[in-house]
């Protein structure tokens, strides 16, 4: 039996009901929360600010330093806290998603520190990370020459989905579960982070791109309301 | 332990000495003078005062279309639009183009008066923080009295609060002098720290904001650039008050007619 009708009553290109805040810690440089239906993260951001340890400074341009985690409570078994192997790689991605549209280079030898945390997971984690990060550097007014929005884009059994939930992900049925984790530089038209889990064609790969492109407009317009949207 | 109480005694002390200042020189109102000085010399961000409508920005948004514009701070050509770099206000006057950031933190500038905190002492100066992404420092030769090169601790001790004015952003590290009038240390009182971005708002037009606030407080008020404001009224109640009134500046930095909202809120206060 192929894959007729998501889980969840959803189109295949239709995304979970986005919620959105920027501002949400007031301490922080920057700070936003956003979330794909039950996929929660919020990100908060440092900086520019000196560098520590200091050979990891840069004399040409500041860096930008990303950690992901998951709170223990984020999923239905309890995960123990703490760096993962897991984390460490989504920190590392997170910061390569991002990297490419930030202009650091009139700080140098400073960091912006990002901290993302994902408060309730259900798969796409990654990619709530990454927009909740993009709102909060921008809400920090770190200078960027465009935005970057994420989806995850996937083929469940023989359909291409955009948005895809834990259930998805661990579809088992004719076909598989593909994952592609999606950023998109909504301005250049460039992509900023692909990663992917599973099995597809080079027919299928590109339908799924055009669909997580498609996807990504749609969430980069979510992020420019909220932007705008705010009156502090 | 023992080293703490070593230096609150410090602070009590010092604390007199300002006191046995003021009665030897009666430099109360020659102290307001120089407070008018210092908010004259500050150069007022006057974009916030005209009426024009602006709209909201994000990075990578595009500004203006056209060879006619010019891109100004914080945008930046990308063949035929300017597009922003950075989160803010979008300003288009003539053919200049620019963005004034509603958020991030303080960037220094040459001239700019600012207050940090000592956090360092070397051997010709102090390191202070100013809320920038650098540390600043004060050369012991830019202090507005003579200080004693063996204890330097004399004049500025860690953790001490003082106003100085960014002498020179040079390739690495920021210059900071006190040799003008009204800067030096700031005892007692409080510091608060608000959004740099919104200090301009909170002086008011021709330090309008500002001087209400003191009329209404009977509070000395100092505003740093880099949105570190230090209070110091008669009593803790005046100064929270001062406090309460420069929050509730920066949360409605969006209100139109502020000053009067402003005197309102001291009326229902009183």
């Amino acid at each position: 039996m192929s894959y007729t009708k998501r889980v969840d009553g959803r189109e295949f290109d239709e995304l979970r009901k986005i919620t959105a805040k920027v501002g949400v810690i007031p301490r922080a440089d920057g700070s936003a929360i956003f979330a794909f239906g039950d996929s929660i993260a919020i990100a908060a951001v440092y900086g520019p600010r000196t560098l520590h340890p200091q050979h990891m400074q840069n004399p040409e341009t500041g860096i930008l330093r990303c950690n992901y985690d998951m709170l223990s409570f984020s999923v239905t078994e309890r995960k123990k806290p703490g760096p993962s192997r897991r984390s460490s790689e989504i920190s590392k991605i997170t910061e390569w998603a991002l990297s490419p549209v930030l202009q650091l280079e009139s700080f140098p030898n400073t960091v912006v520190d990002v901290f993302v945390t994902i408060i309730q997971a259900n798969a796409s984690t990654r990619c709530a990370g990454i927009n909740a990060a993009a709102l909060a550097l921008a809400h920090a007014g770190v200078p960027m020459i465009d935005m970057v929005s994420s989806v995850s884009v996937g083929k469940i059994g023989d359909k291409i989905c955009v948005d895809l939930i834990k259930e998805e992900e661990d579809y088992e049925g004719e076909g598989g579960a593909t994952d592609i984790p999606f950023a998109f530089l909504p301005r250049t038209g460039k992509v900023s982070l692909m990663q992917l889990d599973g099995k597809i064609s080079v027919e299928d790969l590109k339908k799924a791109l055009k669909a997580g492109e498609e996807a990504c407009k749609k969430i980069y317009l979510e992020q420019k309301k909220i932007l705008k949207a705010l009156k502090e | 332990m023992e080293r703490r109480d070593f230096r609150d005694r410090g602070y009590r002390d010092r604390g007199n000495r300002r006191e046995f200042r003021e009665e030897r020189f009666g430099d109360r109102g020659d102290r307001e003078n120089r407070e008018e000085m210092r908010e004259e010399k500050e150069d007022y961000d006057n974009n916030f005062r005209e009426e024009k409508k602006r709209e909201i920005v994000i990075p990578g948004e595009t500004v203006a279309t056209g060879s006619d514009f010019l891109p100004g701070d914080f945008t930046q050509r990308e063949g035929n639009e300017i597009v922003a770099t950075r989160f803010g206000l979008a300003d288009i006057s003539g053919r200049l183009v620019k963005i004034i950031p509603l958020a991030g933190v303080y960037m220094p500038r040459k001239g700019n008066i600012v207050i940090g905190k000592v956090t360092d002492i070397t051997f010709n100066g102090w390191i202070i923080d100013i809320n920038a992404p650098y540390n600043a420092f004060l050369p012991a030769a830019e202090a507005n009295r003579f200080v004693n090169k063996n204890d330097l601790t004399e004049f500025l001790d860690f953790g001490d609060i003082v106003v100085a004015k960014v002498d020179s952003i040079k390739r690495r590290g920021i210059d900071l002098t006190t040799r003008a009038g009204g800067l030096g240390q700031l005892e007692e009182g409080m510091t608060i720290d608000i959004n740099s971005n919104k200090v301009p708002r909170v002086i008011g037009k021709e330090g309008s904001m500002i001087n209400l606030i003191k009329k209404e407080t009977m509070c000395n008020i100092v505003v740093g650039q880099n949105g570190i404001i230090w209070i110091r009224g008669n009593d803790v109640k005046s100064e929270l008050l001062a406090k309460e009134a420069i929050l509730f500046i920066v949360n409605k930095s969006f209100v139109e007619g502020l000053t009067e909202k402003v005197e309102k809120f001291f009326a229902e206060k009183k």
